[in-house]
């Protein structure tokens, strides 16, 4: 037997041990090799008469088993292409695809002859799928990074290895919904007392464990293909299950608003599964499964969400032909909330962090943040007493410019004003070396323009986070005319080490992720001053996948900043912003009505004492009558075309403008910085997969008759339509490639 | 095509759907043989003359599954070749066999046949027969499915009415019910249920509360709060998303009670009533049933009310008394809103709030009921009609003759 992914021996007693170790890889991912490999392991455990039973476990320290390799599935597109024109046979070939596993697994399971698992470190998805089938599980006591979980549903997919048939079958579907559901990850201890793990032990014993179980147990079998086996919450036909399911359907509602077809389609798996005994069940999953992956949700989810990520993560965008930028000591100038929080982050991946503000007092105050986060981490056991000292001792406040001198970077975060900005630039660059970045944190300012007031505008480089800074992943970096690739390269580098994940756009008003986000409010309050009652507006915008209604948006983002970025932005039309009817609505919200959002308590609703929103302020139909009190799903569906497809054209004007030119930045950014549907895998994922360039085209088209030019699609748009084109196709990082 | 008519109906008193309620101790097949045997005795019935006997029947599984309607007719001791069967319309399943029997008698399929229902709900719990539409997430997710509580909140809210609107009208419905039966309004129909020595267990519905109050039905919290709030409010927003909070102002006092019960109507054919010398007391007028919104679900009654009016040519004026059936207080609101319906006419004897509702038995019932009203007031034309679950409403147009 020839296996590549695993090393099989067989010893003196007759057990089989298959390690998991694919070669050349730091981790063991489930390839279609390793696949393959399983089946001729399976198939030989079985048929060898002087093998008397089995034994899995991997050969990397690092773990068993990370699940599916997502690169094979992601790029591979649906499965079962290349079976020719057939629909039928295209179906029929993607299902076999997708039952391989299971049908290896299933027959490993059925062979009559003992199988057991030693999962020395994490297994996941896949990885634990293969646990799964095994009749006896061990696991490592000793290993803290062990983890244990079905993550697909993260990336919209589902297990298809029979994950969400037998976890259910070992713990019951209530138990096993947050696991299949939200891919939580559970620790040895989870899976040891809800049965996911018979036994825990040492790492170094757990295959002569293992070894012994198999000897003595010399035949096993699954507890479901006993006859008499009880399914753990009953099945879903009696009393009990089916209020699970029902409970279970409206939660998953509740959560999703229906957008994540994997899992609805993990559910139903579950719920058709339970009422059939394995084989069928298994049946039923693989169907699911492929149902699932030809969705253009997992096509985006698992591209942006995954593949994206990580290429970002690894600095996908950093120019290259730089050495890595090791930044050991920084500097945040402004110690108001996002300075606090960037202070915090830096000190959290060890840099050394100067904190500056006006005064010390200030200063202090900034740090403080730090102090409370750590104090909270340390309270639940997150993080030892220790390191939380060793952080904050990194966290230097002062009021003292000549403490910046040596550092590599520079973070200026003070409020946003050109002039503030120029002054603490001068201040700071008359201390700090040649080589050193000097960061401007600004969420709108043209970078070109703050760069004036520096004396070495190559250097000078937009650093945009978000807030709060400790829990939001993404940066936008923004280059102005003059900076350099260097500076660039230097920068991701910082983000990189702060655990950020980096993209990168051109300066232009707004930049990327302020200017698009900025769309979703204003597309809201234009509805909102067409007289379409605010509480359809609200409930439609949440139930488009976007985080917040868009006028809790406005409430968060502050009604005042809207009016004065209004006005200001008006002058350029020479129209008074109260001319448009969402500039006069906004005005009269917040001057008339003096309820200028969230801060105060009061804006377009109502507050309560912990600041969640308690209920829209209804006088709101004073100034604008409702004429649109009903929603009925036509209607639903259009308002979630304005709000997401308002999104995206202007996405599609960045691109034409030069503002972002990657795909995946716009993407992951979008789904990073300001929540776009994740279900979708981001704005570009969005119209690529989701709606399609052409008929993107022809609705905003529609959209721009009915609604306005706002939604006019630009020339790039009718362009990529008319050659059928995509933006990965025309922007994604092959196309980057080609390009350099 | 020949007329259909209605020769006699009749009903049990309804029990407390509760252990403690006086007919827990009678089996279903008891409840639905008491009604038949009524029929016949009343009558003098032939009963090789009934040719099938429809049952409407809401939980049809454990000692009411398996067609009850048949083993009632054969405990009833009725002709041999008297057939049944059960049909199951959720809450107008008693109506819809009614409307059964009629379109029976009127293709010629049977010249006399009857109609009703039969639901123990303190023996055979309500749910206890399972169903796709709640648990299987295929169906659920994509219907938006919340139980019928939340549904009778959202049409509270969805149409304005306060708790003080539904509570003022379940106080007006005990009320009426417990005039009723001061004055004998419902004698001609109920028969006592009896036990197997013959003695009286019940003679009079069994939760009328005249003396209710708005402020004893303060008293009493929402019922729905907790689930609406846990996951199905956020279920329907998203089929009504002009909804920013669900109001929930169902409870216990102003939503039907779960009873014990059983009902009967005799209908056939004029030839057929003549050959048996029976005396039609009204005509069926006409049926229908219509599919709503299934999120909701409550709303069919004022559409399949308007489906059947357009039908047979008529207005919500030309009818003399409606009844509804008060599954909740927004339900009966809400009809009379739509249609314009003034409570004069609406449930005048009271209804489900306070005699309760005996899920496949009802339809059976509120037919008897609003014809013995006809009759006492002496009008001449009445529709019955039920909100359905998953979203639909089921209506029949009678006159007498």
């Amino acid at each position: 037997m020839q296996v590549e992914a695993f090393r099989f021996e067989v010893d003196a007693d007759g057990v089989a041990t298959a390690t998991f170790d694919v070669p050349g890889r730091s981790m063991n991912t489930l390839t279609a090799r390793a696949v393959a490999d399983l089946g001729a392991i399976a198939k030989e455990v079985a048929s060898n008469p002087a093998i008397k039973g089995l034994v899995i476990t991997s050969g990397k320290s690092s773990g068993f088993c990370a699940g599916a390799d997502l690169g094979e599935l992601g790029g591979g597109g649906s499965a079962g292409e290349g079976a020719g024109g057939d629909p039928e046979a295209r179906l029929r070939a993607a299902f076999n695809g997708a039952y391989a596993l299971n049908g290896i697994l299933r027959a490993l399971e059925t062979c009559g002859k003992p199988v057991a698992a030693a999962v020395n470190g994490l297994a996941l998805g896949g990885g634990l799928e293969v646990v799964l089938a095994c009749h006896y599980r061990l696991a490592a006591n000793d290993n803290p990074r062990l983890q244990l979980g079905l993550p697909e549903a993260k990336v919209g997919l589902m297990p298809g290895g029979g994950g969400t048939q037998r976890l259910p079958r070992i713990m019951g579907a209530q138990a096993a919904a947050p696991f299949l559901l939200q891919g939580e990850s559970m620790t040895p201890d989870q899976a040891r007392s809800s049965g996911v793990i018979h036994e825990l032990a040492p790492a170094a014993e757990l295959t002569a464990r293992a070894k012994a179980w198999v000897l003595a147990n010399p035949s096993a079998k699954a507890p479901w293909d006993d006859p008499k086996f009880k399914l753990p919450g009953g099945t879903p036909n009696s009393q009990t299950g089916s209020q699970v399911f029902t409970f279970g359907s409206a939660m998953l509602a509740k959560q999703t608003w229906g957008n994540y077809p994997a899992q609805k389609h993990i559910l139903s798996a579950v719920y058709e599964g339970l009422c059939v005994p394995m084989d069928a069940a298994l049946r039923i999953e693989s169907r699911y499964f492929v149902k699932t992956l030809s969705t253009p949700e997992a096509k985006g989810m698992i591209r942006s969400l995954f593949l994206s990520m990580q290429e970002l993560g690894k600095g996908a965008s950093r120019p290259g032909g730089y050495p890595t930028y090791d930044v050991r000591k920084a500097v945040v100038i402004g110690a108001g909330l996002m300075g606090a929080g960037i202070a915090y982050v830096q000190a959290k991946a060890g840099i050394e962090t100067v904190l500056i503000d006006t005064t010390e007092e200030a200063a202090e105050k900034g740090k403080a943040y730090s102090r409370r986060i750590v104090e909270k981490d340390v309270s639940r056991g997150k993080m030892s007493k220790e390191k939380g000292e060793a952080l904050l001792a990194l966290i230097r406040p002062t009021a003292d410019y000549s403490l910046a001198a040596g550092a590599d970077i520079v973070v200026e975060a003070v409020f946003e004003n050109p002039a503030i900005k120029a002054e603490v630039t001068a201040k700071v660059e008359a201390v700090i070396g040649a080589g050193a970045v000097m960061g401007s944190n600004t969420s709108t300012l043209p970078i070109t323009g703050l760069a004036g007031a520096s004396v070495r505008p190559e250097n000078f480089i937009g650093i945009h986070f978000f807030s709060p800074v400790e829990r939001m992943g993404l940066v936008e970096i923004i280059r102005g005319e003059k900076t350099s690739e260097e500076t660039l390269a230097k920068t991701m580098d910082y983000v990189l080490k702060i655990r950020k994940t980096p993209i990168a756009v051109n300066d232009f008003r707004g930049f990327y992720t302020s200017r698009v986000f900025g769309t979703y409010p204003t597309e809201g309050l234009t509805m909102v001053a067409e007289g379409i009652a605010p509480a359809i507006v609200e409930n439609v915008g949440r139930m488009s996948g976007m985080p917040m209604g868009p006028l809790e948006v406005s409430d968060s983002v502050g009604i005042d900043t809207m009016l004065k970025i209004g006005r200001e932005s008006a002058k350029v039309t020479a129209r008074s912003y109260e001319q448009d009817p969402v500039g006069d609505l906004v005005a009269w919200i917040a001057e008339a009505q003096g309820r200028v959002g969230r801060k105060a308590g009061k804006g377009f609703y109502d507050y309560n004492e912990q600041g969640k929103p308690s209920r829209l302020y209804p006088d709101i139909g004073r100034k604008v009558p409702v004429k649109v009190a009903e929603c009925p799903p036509e209607m639903k569906a259009e308002l979630v075309r304005r709000f997401l497809f308002r999104q995206c054209v202007e996405v599609a004007r960045c691109f034409e403008e030069g503002v972002i030119t990657d795909a995946r930045d716009a993407d992951v950014g979008s789904i990073l910085a300001w929540g776009f549907a994740p279900y979708s895998g981001g704005v570009c994922s969005y119209m690529d997969l989701k709606i399609g360039i052409p008929t993107f085209v022809a609705e905003c088209d529609r959209m721009a008759e009915l609604y306005g030019e706002r939604f006019r699609p630009n020339a790039l748009l009718r362009d990529m339509a008319a050659k059928g084109e995509t933006f990965y196709s025309r922007f994604g990082p092959k196309a980057a490639k080609a390009a350099a | 095509m020949a007329e259909a008519y209605i020769y006699d109906a009749v009903r049990t008193p309804r029990g407390k759907g509760k252990s403690n309620g006086a007919l827990h101790e009678v089996t279903s097949l008891q409840l639905a043989t008491q009604v038949l045997k009524a029929l016949r005795d009343r009558n003098q019935l032939d009963t090789s003359k009934v040719d099938d006997v429809i049952l409407g029947c809401v939980t049809p599984v454990a000692e009411q599954g398996s067609d009850i309607a048949r083993i009632a007719v054969l405990n009833a001791d009725y002709a041999e070749t008297t057939a049944g069967v059960q049909v199951d319309r959720f809450c107008a399943s008693g109506l819809e066999a009614c409307n059964i029997a009629a379109a029976k008698v009127m293709t010629g399929e049977a010249d006399m046949a009857i109609g009703g229902g039969v639901e123990a709900m303190s023996r055979v719990p309500m749910g206890s027969n399972g169903g796709a539409w709640a648990s299987n997430p295929e169906i659920a997710m994509k219907s938006y499915f919340a139980p019928q509580g939340i549904g009778a909140d959202l049409i509270a809210t969805k149409y304005g009415f306060s708790r003080d609107d539904v509570d003022a009208y379940a106080v007006e419905s005990q009320r009426r019910a417990a005039r009723a039966w001061k004055e004998g309004r419902f004698s001609r129909s109920v028969v006592p249920v009896r036990d197997q020595l013959g003695l009286t267990l019940l003679a009079q519905d069994e939760t009328v509360r005249g003396d209710t109050t708005m402020q004893t039905l303060a008293a009493l919290s929402p019922s729905f709060e907790g689930m609406g709030g846990m996951a199905f409010d956020d279920v329907v927003k998203q089929r009504y998303p002009e909804v920013e909070r669900v109001n929930h102002v169902h409870h216990a006092g102003n939503s039907s009670g779960i009873v014990d019960g059983a009902s009967g109507v005799l209908i056939g054919s004029r030839e057929a009533g003549e050959a048996l010398g029976l005396k039609p007391r009204a005509r069926i007028k006409g049926f229908a049933s219509i599919g709503s919104e299934p999120s909701i679900m409550l709303t069919g009654p004022s559409l399949v009310t308007e489906k059947l009016l357009r039908k047979l040519g008529m207005e919500a004026g030309d009818i003399d008394l409606y009844e509804l059936n008060e599954a909740f207080a927004s339900v009966v609101l809400r009809m009379m809103q739509a249609l314009d319906i003034p409570h004069e006419k609406m449930n005048v004897n009271g209804g489900a709030i306070a005699m309760g509702h005996p899920l496949g038995a009802t339809g059976g019932m509120i037919l008897g009921t609003v014809l013995d009203e006809l009759e006492r007031s002496d009008k001449e034309t009445a529709l019955a009609v039920l909100c359905v679950g998953a979203g639909m409403g089921t209506a029949t147009v009678i006159e007498r003759v």
